[in-house]
């Protein structure tokens, strides 16, 4: 995670003492980026400011706790990923749907039945079009729940499998194969943006 | 290695987990099959593309209100 104004050591010394103003500071500073991460495991705004607030309470709590080993920014989302986490598990739970037709096909000798057109345009380029990157955050947001969640974690927290493995309570083999299968679903929902089928 | 058993290798490919043996013949396939090379390429890209979107802009503000929020819910834990 990139270095942050909120790594400054008299800014760190003055939160642990539990310095008000410095609070105030790290939830400038790192709040938007902590609301948009869980924004997105959550897909609820509701939640999400809920799961933030929670998220900055546990770190005042555990504020002495923070030792400088990790960068204060991994330290915050790391916690706020956790209050999103216990909130999802409060929801009542309905049964998931399947992502199966968004999965690669195959023919019985093992070949594709698809036949993929090339996106033309980098990725980085369409991203730059602030439709284009709305409209990759509102695919993620359709994913499922147990996938969203996985790629938040892994493709866009950092988190290794072993810690997103440990968050949400399953083996890494099944981290490893729910990511995976979440990436798939994810290029089939993109395909239409980046092959310029939407408008 | 046909494209089924290629497709189950991506995401250990990508983070250079995969044993030699297996990491040759899946460029092997890579090198053969046109279609899974693309496939490759997107699979790649989508990785790319959600790790770039999820972050806010720089010069987004957080909510008013849940600053305010934040700092009434820390003042009661004085």
């Amino acid at each position: 995670m990139a270095e942050s104004p909120g790594d400054d050591p008299a800014l760190v010394e003055a939160m642990r003492a539990g310095d008000a103003a410095a609070f105030d500071t790290i939830v400038q500073t790192h709040g938007p980026r902590m609301l948009a991460t869980v924004r997105r495991i959550l897909s609820n705004e509701d939640e999400a400011r809920e799961a933030v607030q929670e998220a900055f309470i546990s770190a005042y709590r555990a504020r002495q706790q923070f030792n400088g080993e990790s960068k204060l920014a991994t330290w915050l989302h790391r916690i706020a990923v956790n209050a999103a986490l216990t909130i999802l598990r409060r929801r009542k739970r309905h049964p998931e749907e399947s992502i199966d037709d968004l999965l690669p096909r195959f023919l019985p000798d093992g070949h594709h039945r698809e036949r993929f057109q090339t996106w033309d345009e980098p990725v980085d380029e369409a991203l730059a079009r602030r439709e284009t990157a709305a409209r990759v955050r509102a695919t993620i947001d359709k994913l499922p729940e147990s996938y969203r969640t996985v790629l938040v974690l892994r493709d866009i927290e950092g988190l290794t499998t072993e810690e997103t493995a440990a968050m949400l309570g399953v083996s890494e083999n099944a981290a490893k194969l729910r990511l995976h299968r979440a990436r798939m679903a994810l290029r089939t929902l993109l395909a239409p943006t980046f092959e310029g089928r939407v408008e | 290695m046909n494209c089924r058993d290629f497709t189950g290798f991506l995401a250990e490919y990508l983070d250079g987990e995969l044993p030699g043996q297996v990491q040759a013949l899946f460029e092997a396939h890579i090198a053969a099959c046109p279609n899974c090379h693309v496939y490759l390429a997107q699979y790649r890209a989508t990785v790319h593309a959600a790790a770039r979107t999820v972050a806010p802009a720089p010069d987004t503000p957080m909510p008013d209100e849940l600053v305010q929020a934040i700092a009434a819910a820390l003042r009661e834990q004085h």
